[in-house]
């Protein structure tokens, strides 16, 4: 039984098969109406979400699937005291797959260890977003043909963003991926994620300066400074500001540069940016519901 | 005890200097009721100094424990007066409950019962992972 805790837990050739799935699926949705008819799908929302959950959601109903769960914690037992691994242990036996968000970091990893059924990460904590990553690597491949031989930017919240974490991961299984790594000194990249590429000998560096990096950017990946990820408001209200983009700061962008966000955004990407073809975060976005609905599909096979 | 030479059990020999008292604790020799001799500061060729431990009985000891503590300690087996085997430790691939994850955003500080499991990601740095949250255990 396959789960999808880390997007590493996939290999390269995986991936591949699931982004031509996807992209299978955006070419003829009807095709796939019924594929998964009969399957349950629980979403376990232990953190608030809004579009990850309903793109899961979406993903399930149009493959034919049904959907149950819960949007929070406070609706689900844990506020009665419940254990994570009593709650996954429950609900396994009331749907086909799993797909949860929490706070702790590593609790699907718990999840998966106690589960009948295969559990997909919808976040933990600052930690992994394994699917976000399938959404931004099917964007990255639609727009720009190739996932190797790319000069990626990485701008904003870097410690604490659990989707750069996984777009990096991802990104260094492709050959000629160069980083650039854009952040105040305070949410720069952990040094494990720094030592990784040393190790594989991946090239990147690190900027404060947005406008320094933006010329050789084939990818721009904006981030939000995360409130929730902070436990002193005051450094969240220092930060929050570091970077916003907007068109004058594209000036000096590559005609076919694309640029990415997990979104939800705040004020890091002006709206005047929205119309600049080069903008593709709400393209990406419904990227989302089609790798999600590829994913199941895979995940659900794998199982029979 | 006669510490210069016991008939059955163990010598944990090429422990660091200044390192067994440590060792003596995490591997719950202080619970045992057979003789243990600490010996501290001995003369050696290859480390200068180093501690040995004895165990006047056969008991089981946690090798994967041991090795993370320090890879360098060989484990003699002692029969009717003789090492009867060798062992020379590693970096284990994995510990179980030997040490607990300093993150508190890791889902093991909210469900204590989860097994504290750490994985072996860099043999060069001893770099060990906890399995749920990848924050780092460095020895």
């Amino acid at each position: 039984m396959r789960s999808l805790i880390d997007i590493t837990d996939f290999s390269v050739e995986e991936v591949t098969r699931v982004l031509d799935l996807a992209d299978e699926m955006i070419a003829d949705p009807a095709r796939w109406r019924t594929a998964m008819q009969g399957k349950i799908l629980a979403t376990l929302f232990f953190e608030p979400s809004t579009r990850t959950r309903l793109s899961f959601e979406s993903a399930m109903l149009s493959l034919g699937g049904s959907v149950l769960g819960f949007a929070g914690a406070d609706s689900s037992s844990t506020t009665k005291g419940e254990t994570l691994t009593d709650t996954i242990r429950v609900v396994s036996g009331y749907c086909d797959i799993i797909a949860m968000r929490h706070p702790k970091e590593g609790a699907p990893m718990a999840a998966k260890l106690c589960s009948d059924v295969p559990i997909i990460n919808a976040g933990d904590g600052g930690h992994n977003h394994p699917t976000q990553t399938l959404t931004d690597l099917m964007t990255i491949r639609r727009e720009k043909g190739r996932l190797d031989h790319l000069t990626i930017g990485l701008c904003g919240d870097l410690k604490f963003g659990r989707t750069v974490h996984s777009l990096i991961g991802a990104m260094s299984r492709y050959p000629g991926v160069t980083f650039v790594l854009i952040s105040p000194p305070e949410l720069r990249t952990p040094d494990y994620v720094l030592q990784s590429l040393q190790d594989q000998g991946i090239p990147y560096r690190e900027t404060e300066s947005l406008e320094e990096a933006m010329p050789e950017l084939d990818i721009l990946y904006m981030t939000r400074v995360q409130k929730e990820r902070f436990f002193n408001e005051a450094d969240y209200v220092r930060l929050k500001d570091t970077y916003i983009l907007d068109p004058e700061k594209l000036r000096t962008a590559k005609a076919d540069l694309r640029i990415l966000h997990p979104l939800p955004r705040v004020n890091e990407i002006s709206t005047r940016v929205d119309a600049d073809p080069r903008a593709v975060y709400f393209k990406q976005t419904r990227n989302g519901r089609f790798v999600r609905m590829a994913l199941i599909k895979t995940l659900l096979e794998d199982m029979q | 005890m006669n510490i210069d030479g016991i008939k059955r059990g163990i010598v944990l020999d090429h422990i660091q200097a200044g390192r067994s008292m440590e060792i003596y604790h995490d591997l719950h020799l202080d619970e045992l009721d057979c003789s243990v001799a600490l010996i501290r500061n001995v003369k050696s060729d290859a480390m200068g100094k180093k501690d040995i431990i004895k165990i006047d009985d056969d008991i089981q000891v946690d090798l994967d424990v041991l090795g993370y503590l320090d890879p360098g300690i060989t484990v003699n087996i002692i029969e009717d007066g003789r090492v009867v085997e060798k062992k020379h430790l590693a970096l284990p691939e994995k510990l179980v409950n030997v040490v607990h994850c300093r993150n508190p955003r890791c889902i093991t500080t909210a469900e204590p019962a989860l097994d504290q499991v750490f994985r072996l990601t860099d043999a060069k740095r001893g770099v060990y992972r906890c399995m749920y949250c990848d924050a780092e255990c460095r020895r």
